[in-house]
């Protein structure tokens, strides 16, 4: 993990629906190649930040940015198609009642690598086969998607974000719908885009995980940043005991080895 | 690409069926001709060759039949494309291209040349000018109503619609209550019913020009379409601008159907039924299902048009009777079978 190179840089961003302040001049950086997760207590703005991020603010959602850079870019000054060929953008809740394939599905990630009228991209194809892979829904390819359980469609959604082939992988509750070792199968997934140099952030609920698999985390409380950094470092008992009112222990999985956040109602 | 789908066949077959149909329905009518006739009349005119007819028959096809069958191939086209369109941008099944008073607006404005002899600053307005104006002012209508609603959303506009729709034909009814006698009532008739009885080379180049330079880019906005199924948010992260792509499409669709329905009164059903059959062929994607809608709206309103002049000879059926008795049973086999795989 290479902290220092500039991957997702937030000066600030402030997102108001109605007069309601759903984030507060969030600040933080996510490293180059790394996955950061975005952490917080239910409602306390991960979505809408992430949405403020990718630029696609719906409704009535004012955001106001400033200092969004990826990769030393101007994130937000980008056209929005250029945008969308480094941006990958995962929703919690994206759905449809249109019966399309899961390949036709995968496949709309290619969109913003076409030209205006007639021709797809020439490595389409692949790009859609691999992406598939990735994401484990190529056994399922040809089946329609109001067939498929949630757990299948949010793998669906991951894939038609990895056809876009970001190189900043957002991601809103990846794991939501997910039984316990498909959450593990989608988080080694985004360690493994990490490893190949994708900048990931994911709002996450469970701490667990997080604490686990990955390398940063940013902890939001009301739509304000209030601790960011490194894992091990960053999500303290303290902080936790703060923000969701839960004592927490660190200690070392068994089974993996790995850091193991223990919790408990305080 | 898809499994059930190969769509560049059946786009091929579909352009072979146009232009055969465009073919065989110029030869029928109460003075039979045949292809090579119809051909080598037309390529005479065209300044290729000499024309196999005599100047009278000649005249029937350049002048009646062809204009008729052109129009009609425009029409369906057309209508088939907003509708498979606005179902896409509206998330509604049971969306029509008269879905924002185009129609409604459309009849009154004919309605009123037709039996009060509107004028504009003294001048006389044709019916199709005057249609063509009121399914404008219907638009602006219901745009106007929906924003006063709030933020323009896909279903506000729909209710708003819906309104400015029954407003427009109440007060069709009253006009036509009021002034209509003898024999204005079956010109009436041939509006809200809808008819291609008048289309001559005029017409033509209205519906032709309109599906050219509107229906074209509508029929490749399929990948914009499937990409806003899935909401705004997702369609923006893909690379689109949202609302300027919805806005975009919904007025192109406006303007199309304006064109079409200041030619041909409404016709109803075509816009309706024909993207949900061609939905059963290809699948739901809209990249597809657009061209091919547009494909098989015009073979459908050529026959249905040659129906309409042909089976009660010398008598003439509006159009519009013909695609509600064709297209209303046809609904309801795609609702009985959709229901059966459900």
């Amino acid at each position: 993990m290479t902290v220092d190179a500039a991957g997702l840089v937030v000066e600030s961003i402030t997102v108001r629906v109605s007069g309601a302040t759903l984030v507060d001049g969030a600040g933080f950086d996510a490293p180059r190649g790394a996955v950061t997760a975005l952490l917080g207590p239910n409602g306390a703005g991960k979505s809408t930040l992430l949405r403020a991020i990718a630029g696609v603010g719906g409704g009535a959602e004012r955001a106001a940015s400033r200092g969004v850079t990826f990769e030393g870019d101007d994130l937000l000054a980008l056209p929005r198609r250029e945008r969308a060929c480094r941006v990958a953008l995962v929703e919690q809740e994206a759905s449809t009642e249109l019966p399309l394939t899961v390949r036709a599905v995968v496949a709309l990630g290619r969109t913003p690598f076409e030209a205006a009228f007639g021709g797809r991209d020439p490595d389409a194809d692949g790009v859609i086969e691999r992406a598939m892979a990735t994401a484990g829904v190529t056994t399922f390819a040809d089946r329609e998607l109001p067939s498929l359980s949630g757990g299948e469609r949010q793998r669906v959604m991951l894939a038609r974000a990895l056809a876009q082939q970001p190189r900043l992988l957002l991601l809103d509750e990846p794991t939501n719908h997910l039984d316990v070792a498909a959450q593990l199968d989608v988080l080694a997934v985004l360690q493994q885009l990490a490893a190949a140099g994708t900048t990931v952030v994911a709002a996450l609920h469970d701490l667990s995980s997080a604490a686990a698999h990955a390398d940063a985390v940013v902890v939001l409380a009301h739509g304000r940043v209030v601790a960011a950094g490194p894992t091990a470092e960053t999500l303290t008992p303290e902080l936790i005991r703060k923000v969701y009112g839960i004592d927490a222990r660190w200690m070392t999985n068994p089974l993996t080895g790995r850091p193991l956040l223990a919790v408990a109602r305080a | 690409m898809t499994a059930r789908a190969r769509p560049w066949i059946w786009g091929a077959a579909l352009g072979a069926a146009l232009l055969l149909s465009i073919a065989v329905a110029t030869t029928i009518g109460p003075a039979p001709l045949s292809i090579p006739d119809v051909v080598g009349s037309v390529l005479a005119h065209l300044g290729i060759g000499q024309s196999p007819l005599d100047a009278l028959h000649d005249g029937i096809v350049w002048q009646l039949r062809l204009p008729r069958v052109l129009t009609a191939a425009a029409v369906g086209a057309g209508l088939a494309l907003v509708g498979g369109v606005m179902q896409a941008l509206t998330r509604n099944q049971l969306a029509d291209p008269y879905l924002l008073g185009l129609s409604s607006g459309a009849s009154l404005g004919a309605v009123c040349v037709l039996l009060l002899g509107l004028t504009l600053f003294g001048l006389p307005l044709l019916p199709p000018v005057a249609a063509f104006g009121g399914a404008i002012l219907a638009l602006l209508a219901t745009l106007g109503l929906a924003s006063s609603l709030g933020r323009i959303t896909p279903t506000r506009t729909v209710l708003a619609g819906v309104a400015v729709s029954s407003l427009a034909a109440a007060i069709t009814s009253f006009v036509i209550f009021w002034a209509a006698s003898g024999d204005s009532y079956r010109d009436v008739l041939n509006w809200l019913l809808g008819s291609l009885a008048g289309a001559r080379w005029p017409q033509v180049a209205i519906a032709l020009g309109a599906v050219i330079v509107i229906g074209v880019p509508l029929a490749f906005s399929g990948r914009a379409l499937d990409a806003f199924a899935f909401g705004d948010t997702t369609a923006a992260s893909l690379g689109f601008s949202v609302s300027r792509v919805r806005w975009g499409l919904l007025v192109a669709s406006a303007l199309l159907t304006g064109a079409l329905v200041s030619v041909s009164g409404s016709i109803g059903f075509v816009g309706l039924v024909l993207p949900h059959a061609v939905r059963l062929v290809v699948g739901p994607g809209n990249r597809a299902l657009l061209p091919l809608s547009a494909l098989v709206g015009g073979v459908f309103l050529i026959w249905a048009d040659t129906l309409a002049r042909t089976v009660f000879d010398p008598r003439e059926l509006p159009v519009g009777i013909v695609t509600a008795l064709l297209g209303a049973p046809v609904f309801a086999l795609l609702l009985a079978r959709r229901r059966s795989e459900a």
